[in-house]
C-alpha cells in the first residue's frame, strides 16, 4: 500500500482553481520533491495532505488514514503525518525541550519521563542537544528549523511533509537543515518536500514532481527529470535556476 | 411616596450637564498640568525628571476618591474651605494630569530618535524641536489613548457625588432616595453615561485604526 | 497635626487593609476566570456568542463602576435578588474586571499569528489544546503588564465599595474621621497605605509575571499597554 495516495484533487480559492485534478502516489520510504513556480499549487497540495487546507473534490489517503473533516479522525491522521513550515512556527513561549514534548504529552499521553527521553533523542538527531533549555528567540533560523524538524519527529510520524523549509533562511544556514533532511531520507523516512533547492531535489529525492498551473506537468526519477526535461515549461524552469 | 416619572427623569438629564461641565474643566486644567509634567518627565534636568515621575507614580497609585477626600475634607479641616464644585474640579484635574502626563510622555518618546537628531542638526533649540518637530507628531500618536482616557474621566466624575456636588450620579441617588425605584433610575443613569462614553470609545478605536493604517504605509 | 489619634485606631485600619486585599484578591481571581471563559467562548463558539461577549464588554467599559455597584446593590432587590454590601461589591468588581480583562486578553490573542495555530493543529492538537497551549499561554504572557495595571486599578477602585457601607480601607477612613475629627490626618494615613498597597501589588505582579512567564518578560515589555481606570 502506498504511504500517500492522492487521487484527482481539485481545490479552488474563490473562483481561482489552484489544484486542477492532481494525483500522486508515494511508496513507504520514498522521498518525493515537488517543484514549481510560486502559484503553481505545490504548497497548497502539501498542506492538503495533513488537512491544513480542505479540497473540493478528490481523495487523499495517507499513512493508512483517509483524509476527513472529522476533528477526531483528523487528529489521528496528524499524529502520523508531520509537517515542517517555512517559518518554523516554534512556540515562542516554550523552551526547545517544551516545544518538542508538548504534543506527545497532550495528544498521545506519553509519560513525562518518556517524553523527556524522546525529546533528547530527537534533538540529538538534529544535532542540537545543548539547546534543550533555550528559547526559540535565542536560536538562529537554521537552528530553529532543525528544532521544528525534531518537534515533528517526536510524534513518530510515518510521513513527513516539508513546506519550503529553507526558503526563509540565509544561504549559509540552509546547509545544516538540508543535511538533517538528507539524514532522515537515508534513514528511510517517507518524505514529501516542496522546495526551491534544485540540487537537493536532484540528489536526495527519488522522484521529482514538477507542478505548473495547478497540475502535475511532469514527474519522474529525479536524475532523469532534471537531465531530460520533456516539456518546455520544466526546461525553462530548470534553466532559470528555480525562480 | 414619590414615583419615578418625567420630572425626575428630566432632573437626571439636566444633571448630566454638570457631569459634562466637570469633565471639560478637569480635562482642560489636567491637560495643562499633564503637559507640563510630561515635558518635565523627559527633561534633561534630573530633579525635574524625578519630581515628575514621583508625582505621576503617587497619583496613579492612590484612589481618585482619596485625592477628592484630601482636597475636600482634608483642606477644610485645615481651614481652607473649598466649595464642592471646586474641590471636585481640583481633585479630578490632579487625577487627569498624572494619567495624561504618562500617556503623552509615551507619545513623545515614540517619535523616532532620528527626528531629534535631525532637528538638532538643523540648529533648532530644544523648545523649537518640541514645537515644530516632536509635538506635531506626538499629538497624532497620543490622540487615540487620550480620547480613550476621556472615557475613564467621564466615568470617574461619578464619585464626586460624595462631596455633595449634584452631577448625573448624585441626581440618580437623590431620585432613588425619594422613589426607591433603583432599577429604573440607575438604568437611565447608566444609559446616559453610556451615551456619552460609547461614542468616545468608538472614536478612540477609530483613530487608532487610522493611525495604524497610516503607519504601515 | 496629630496623627496619634488616627494611628491609635490601628486595629480598625488593619481590618480595613485586610478587607481591601481580600476583596481585590477575590474579584481579580474570579474576574480573570470569567474573562478567560469569555475569551474562549468568543474564539471557539459561534458568532452569536462573540456578539454577546462584545456587548457585555462595551456595556461595562462605558458605564461607571459606581453605577454598576448601585445597580447590583439597590437595583437587584427590586428583582428579588438581595445582596449585602460585601457580596454586591465582590460581584460588581468581578463583573467589571472581567470586562476589562477580556478586552486586554483579546488583544493578546489577536497578536498570536495564524501560523502558530496551524503548527498546533499539525501536531495533532485539538482546538481546545491549541487554544490552551498555543494561544492563551503566550497571549497571557504578552498582556501580563496590561493585566497587572488593570489589577492595580481594580484594587484602587475597591475604595468605591465604601459607598455601599463595606468597611474596607476607605470605609474605615470615614469612620475614623467621624470618631476623631482629624480628617486630614486620617486621609493622609489612608492614602499612604493605599500607596504602599498599590506599589506592593505592582511589585508582586511583576515578580509573578517573571515566575509564570520567564521567557516573555522581554517580549512583554515591548507590548506594554496603558491600563484603564475602572
Amino acid at each position: 500500500m502506498p504511504a500517500v495516495l492522492i487521487e484527482d484533487i481539485h481545490k479552488r480559492f474563490g473562483s481561482l482553481e489552484v489544484l486542477k485534478g492532481v494525483s500522486l502516489s508515494v511508496e513507504p520510504g520514498q522521498v518525493v520533491a515537488i517543484i514549481g513556480r510560486s502559484g503553481s499549487g505545490k504548497s497548497t497540495l502539501l498542506r492538503c495532505i495533513n488537512g491544513l487546507e480542505t479540497f473540493h473534490a478528490g481523495k487523499i489517503e495517507v499513512a493508512g488514514h483517509t483524509m476527513t473533516q472529522d476533528p477526531t479522525k483528523l487528529r489521528e491522521l496528524r499524529k502520523d503525518v508531520g509537517i515542517v513550515f517555512q517559518s518554523y512556527n516554534l512556540f515562542p513561549h516554550l523552551t526547545v525541550g517544551q516545544n518538542i514534548m508538548l504534543s506527545p504529552r497532550i495528544t498521545k499521553n506519553v509519560p513525562q519521563a518518556e517524553a523527556l527521553a524522546l525529546a533528547k533523542d530527537v534533538l540529538a538527531q538534529v544535532g542540537l542537544s545543548e539547546k534543550f533549555d533555550s528559547y526559540p528567540d535565542n536560536l538562529s533560523g537554521g537552528q530553529q528549523q532543525r528544532v521544528a524538524i525534531a518537534r515533528s519527529l517526536a510524534m513518530k510520524p510515518k510521513v513527513m511533509l516539508f513546506d519550503e523549509v529553507t526558503s526563509a533562511l540565509d544561504p549559509e544556514l540552509t546547509g545544516e537543515v538540508l543535511l538533517v533532511m538528507e539524514k532522515l531520507a537515508k534513514g528511510g523516512m517517507t518524505m514529501l518536500l516542496v522546495t526551491h533547492e534544485m540540487n537537493f531535489a536532484r540528489t536526495v529525492a527519488d522522484t521529482t514532481v514538477f507542478m505548473h498551473q495547478g497540475k502535475i506537468w511532469e514527474s519522474g526519477p529525479s536524475k532523469v527529470l532534471f537531465a531530460n526535461p520533456q516539456t518546455p515549461e520544466l526546461s525553462n524552469f530548470v534553466k532559470a535556476g528555480a525562480h | 411616596m414619590q414615583t419615578f416619572g418625567w420630572p425626575e427623569a428630566l432632573f437626571i438629564f439636566r444633571s448630566a450637564g454638570w457631569t459634562l461641565a466637570l469633565t471639560a474643566i478637569a480635562f482642560f486644567i489636567g491637560s495643562i498640568l499633564g503637559g507640563a509634567f510630561a515635558i518635565m518627565r523627559l527633561s534633561r534636568v534630573r530633579w525635574l525628571r524625578r519630581f515628575a515621575s514621583g508625582y505621576i507614580l503617587v497619583i496613579q497609585s492612590i484612589p481618585v476618591l482619596m485625592v477628592l477626600f484630601m482636597s475636600y475634607y482634608g483642606l477644610s479641616a485645615l481651614g481652607i474651605e473649598l466649595p464642592p464644585f471646586l474641590a471636585a474640579s481640583a481633585s479630578l484635574s490632579i487625577y487627569v494630569s498624572a494619567y495624561l502626563a504618562e500617556i503623552w510622555r509615551g507619545s513623545i518618546e515614540s517619535v523616532p530618535r532620528q527626528q531629534w537628531e535631525a532637528s538638532a542638526s538643523l540648529a533648532h533649540t530644544t523648545a523649537q524641536t518640541y514645537r515644530y518637530v516632536i509635538l506635531p507628531q506626538a499629538v497624532r500618536i497620543s490622540l487615540p489613548p487620550t480620547v480613550g482616557f476621556l472615557v475613564q474621566l467621564v466615568k470617574n466624575t461619578s464619585i464626586v457625588q460624595v462631596v455633595g456636588f449634584v452631577d448625573l450620579m448624585r441626581a440618580g441617588m437623590l431620585v432613588n432616595n425619594a422613589t426607591y425605584q433603583a432599577f429604573q433610575i440607575f438604568t437611565l443613569v447608566g444609559a446616559i453615561y453610556f451615551a456619552i462614553c460609547f461614542p468616545l470609545s468608538r472614536l478612540s478605536r477609530h483613530l487608532e485604526k487610522v493611525m495604524n493604517a497610516s503607519r504601515s504605509h | 497635626m496629630l496623627f496619634q489619634d488616627v494611628l491609635s485606631k490601628w486595629p480598625m485600619i488593619l481590618h480595613g487593609v485586610w478587607l481591601t486585599i481580600a476583596l481585590s484578591f477575590v474579584a481579580i481571581t474570579l474576574g480573570l476566570v470569567l474573562a478567560t471563559a469569555m475569551t474562549a467562548l468568543r474564539s471557539l463558539a459561534g458568532s452569536w456568542a462573540g456578539y454577546v461577549v462584545d456587548a457585555y464588554v462595551e456595556l461595562m467599559r462605558n458605564t461607571p463602576f459606581l453605577v454598576q455597584l448601585f445597580m447590583i446593590f439597590f437595583g437587584l432587590p427590586q428583582l428579588g435578588i438581595r445582596l449585602n454590601g460585601l457580596e454586591a461589591s465582590i460581584l460588581a468588581m468581578t463583573l467589571n474586571l472581567a470586562a476589562y480583562a477580556t478586552e486586554i486578553i483579546r488583544a493578546g490573542v489577536d497578536s498570536i499569528h495564524r501560523s502558530q495555530i496551524e503548527a498546533g493543529l499539525a501536531l495533532a492538537m485539538s482546538k481546545w489544546q491549541v487554544l490552551k497551549h498555543v494561544v492563551l499561554q503566550p497571549a497571557f504572557a504578552r498582556v501580563w503588564p496590561a493585566l497587572s495595571s488593570q489589577f492595580v486599578l481594580m484594587m484602587l477602585a475597591s475604595s468605591i465599595c465604601s459607598f455601599v457601607s463595606v468597611q474596607e480601607l476607605s470605609g474605615t477612613a470615614a469612620i475614623i474621621e467621624q470618631d476623631t475629627f482629624r480628617s486630614f490626618e486620617t486621609y493622609i494615613v489612608v492614602t499612604v497605605i493605599y500607596l504602599v498597597l498599590a506599589l506592593s501589588l505592582k511589585l508582586f505582579l511583576n515578580w509573578l509575571g517573571h515566575k509564570l512567564f520567564p521567557q516573555v518578560s522581554g517580549l512583554a515589555r515591548l507590548t506594554e499597554a496603558h491600563g484603564e481606570a475602572a
